[in-house]
């Protein structure tokens, strides 16, 4: 069994990497080098992740439900568009290589995080003591696609800046960008609230 | 920090944190966040889901130009819906559009509320709904009254000319036919389109049409009891006794046709304002519209031994000029008797028409009996019915009651069923016996013997014309010769160098010189009158003169 900084006390700065002693999680601490906060395990991680998984849940059904998009052109009145009726529509249109990457970006990887965060946090809570490798893996994946969840926002933020031609064509936000805006928001805070070395605090790693 | 505790332990040498000020943390804080969004998510679903109303369904002929999510449903072209499917009825014979209806829109899943489909419609009375043209077609609505809702609705194929809740009133005419009429057919008063046609449907008798009209406010209220409605649809081209007649409301009615209203002036003046689908007659024409009304009518039957082309169904019957009745029918008959086919003709006449002839022979208040009488009288003082020439271009022929001058007496029963008119022969008639007449006349003059002497005539003056030819002309040369010789000689004789000219010439210059001398004379005498006594003197100067 090998020994862990915990058990010792022993805290690493998470901004400059100094490494403290007697830290305990009953108390507050700040880095001697750089003054930033300095725990041994990220306070609250489980209840901030947990609170923010569901916050994010609550948050992508209107971001389902509700026109992220509404497009208004010369030949048709103010049409609506969700996220799954546009990937429907390019599917149904043939473009089939579009919906698939709207519907991934837009529908798999929320998901995919939410799920696989609330997978991590419920280990965690469960002090399941399987596969820690498996679960490091999976929270490396979260980490790493949150950076492209962001793609459907950015993508009508510049389409609503660009198609503005007075009344020959118009773009226009709907309601449910917002909300998934902020589903992609607090996904991203659920991760960086994870701690994943809570993960190997219940395993007996070698 | 020693170096024993350093190389006993490489933790001692680890800093110690900062101690810092314990916060009163409240773990619970992190879950408003998802409060908050759950907040946020409830409220963005809500106000979708409240924005969403009834569904129902519309069916329809064809689904054309509607498609499922796009096709609107508008009210006063605001949107109030939008198709979410198009199908089929289970038997295929009609396309059911579901509708998802705003939840703003009220009135609009009552059971009369009515659906059709907007297209660009172009029709004779004007192009609608171009604005579909570029947004697609989309299902108009109109908010219904009824308090009982339903879901399924039949939708129009014709948008309907009257939305609910227009001003104005809605009537009902009827007439023998349709003419050019249609739905939405423009309704004019004094030429101004004050409504139109909302819809037709024929009798269940089908011996006549029904149409709906509606007149807007504020127009409604010239549509009294004594208004007259007549079909101003198309052109109106009569050619009668008159001569031709072209009648027509406005360009569109003639392409589009149309109806017209009027009032007609009666003696109880113009009459209430007629209540909300009051029920009218639908006039042929403008002319019969505003017709006083005919009233009672009597029928008249006259025989007439002429030739009536020209006289048809509908020819008027004139008494001086107005006309009192109008022809009915013209039938062929044989008279064995004479052996001819004299035409029975068959009129009404409205004795309403005759004025106040009717109050002046007719005592007894009933239109029938004073009308015999009035004809009794008539036929009487002479009065005969004639065919006459109406018009020499339309050569139309109608029937006048007047007084014939030597009529001959013929048998009239006042009580005959039908009123037996004793007739006489028309002008037309008469012009011909004139004619004829004439043409003998013509016959009697002996052309032939006339021609004959012409001739003759002519002959002898041949004859002279030659004999002067042959005799006179030769002496006429002769005489014009020696004439000329004549002449010849007298110019030379006159010539200016000839001897005679020079004598004359010489004898007028001595009487002038004897003239000259005489009044030197004369006037010595006057001065000196003794000369006459004494002798001239000797001193006495000579008279003036130059020679």
């Amino acid at each position: 069994m090998t020994v862990r900084a915990i058990e010792l006390d022993l805290a690493v700065c998470a901004v400059c990497g100094q490494m403290s002693r007697e830290v305990h999680d009953h108390e507050r601490h700040a880095c001697p080098r750089c003054g930033s906060a300095l725990h041994l395990r990220k306070p609250n991680s489980i209840e901030r992740t947990w609170a923010l998984l569901v916050a994010s849940v609550l948050l992508y059904i209107p971001a389902n439900l509700l026109p992220v998009m509404q497009t208004q052109t010369l030949l048709s009145r103010a049409e609506p568009h969700t996220i799954l009726g546009g990937v429907v529509e390019l599917w149904n249109d043939g473009s089939w290589y579009l919906a698939a990457i709207v519907f991934i970006a837009s529908v798999v990887v929320p998901i995919l995080k939410i799920s696989i965060l609330a997978l991590l946090a419920l280990g965690v809570q469960r002090r399941w003591t399987s596969r820690l490798y498996q679960r490091a893996v999976l929270y490396r994946v979260v980490e790493a696609v949150g950076h492209w969840s962001m793609l459907d926002v950015y993508v009508i933020a510049i389409l609503v800046a660009l198609v503005h031609f007075g009344g020959l064509a118009e773009v226009l936000p709907g309601p449910g960008i917002a909300a998934f805006a902020a589903v992609v928001v607090m996904t991203m805070l659920a991760s960086a609230s994870f701690d994943p070395r809570l993960i190997f605090d219940a395993g007996d790693w070698p | 920090m020693s170096d024993s505790e350093h190389s006993s332990d490489p933790l001692a040498d680890l800093p110690a944190p900062i101690e810092r000020r314990q916060s009163r943390f409240v773990p619970s804080l992190i879950w408003l966040v998802p409060l908050a969004a759950a907040i946020a998510g409830a409220t963005l679903v809500l106000t979708k889901w409240r924005s969403i109303g009834d569904r129902i369904e519309i069916t329809f002929q064809s689904a054309e130009g509607l498609e499922a999510g796009k096709t609107q449903v508008r009210y006063k072209e605001v949107v109030i819906g939008r198709v979410i499917g198009v199908g089929l009825s289970e038997d295929n014979a009609r396309v059911i559009a579901h509708v998802e209806l705003d939840r703003r829109a009220h009135g609009f899943t009552a059971s009369d509320a009515r659906y059709w489909v907007v297209r660009p419609r172009i029709g004779l009375a004007g192009v609608t709904g171009l604005g579909t043209l570029l947004s697609g077609a989309y299902i108009g609505a109109d908010a219904g009254a009824d308090k009982q809702t339903q879901k399924q609705f039949t939708g129009l194929e014709l948008p309907p000319a009257v939305l609910r809740g227009s001003k104005g009133r809605m009537f009902s005419l009827h007439s023998d036919d349709l003419g050019s009429l249609d739905v939405g057919s423009p309704v004019y008063y004094r030429r101004v389109q004050v409504g139109r046609v909302t819809g037709f449907k024929l009798d269940d008798d089908g011996k006549g049409v029904h149409l709906q009209l509606f007149v807007d406010a504020p127009y409604d209220r010239y549509v009294t009891d004594a208004t007259h409605f007549w079909n101003a649809s198309g052109i109106d081209l009569a050619l009668t006794a008159s001569g031709m007649k072209l009648n027509t409301e406005s360009l569109a009615t003639v392409l589009a046709g149309g109806v017209a209203f009027q009032n007609v002036d009666t003696l109880n003046g113009a009459g209430e304002e007629a209540k909300e689908s009051a029920s009218f007659e639908l006039f042929r024409d403008r002319g019969d519209a505003l017709r006083p009304p005919d009233g009672p009518s009597i029928v008249v039957r006259m025989r007439f031994n002429e030739t009536l082309r020209g006289l048809t169904v509908g020819s008027s019957v004139d008494f001086r000029g107005v006309s009192v009745g109008t022809i009915t029918a013209i039938d062929l008959d044989y008279d064995e008797k004479t052996q001819t086919f004299p035409a029975n003709v068959t009129a009404k006449i409205y004795p309403d028409r005759l004025g106040s002839i009717n109050a002046h022979f007719g005592t007894t208040g009933d239109i029938n009996r004073d009308a015999r009488a009035v004809f009794q009288v008539l036929i009487d003082h002479g009065f005969r019915a004639q065919v006459r020439l109406g018009s020499l271009l339309t050569q139309q022929l109608y029937v006048a009651l007047a007084p014939v001058p030597h009529p001959a007496t013929s048998h009239f029963d006042a009580q005959s069923q039908p009123l037996e008119i004793p007739t006489a022969p028309g002008s037309l008639e008469e012009i011909q016996q004139q004619v004829s007449d004439i043409l003998a006349k013509f016959d009697k003059i002996p052309f032939e013997q006339i021609g004959t002497e012409l001739k003759d005539t002519l002959h002898s003056t041949n004859a002279l014309i030659r004999r002067l030819d042959t005799e006179l002309a030769p002496e006429a040369k002769a005489m014009l010769a020696s004439a000329q010789q004549a002449m010849e000689s007298a110019s030379r004789t006159l010539a200016s160098d000839s001897p005679v000219e020079h004598g004359l010439t010489g004898t007028l210059e001595e009487l002038r010189r004897a003239a000259q001398s005489l009044r030197g004379l004369a006037d010595y005498l006057q001065r000196h009158p003794d000369a006459l006594l004494r002798g001239k003197g000797r001193d006495q100067s000579p008279p003036s003169g130059d020679h």
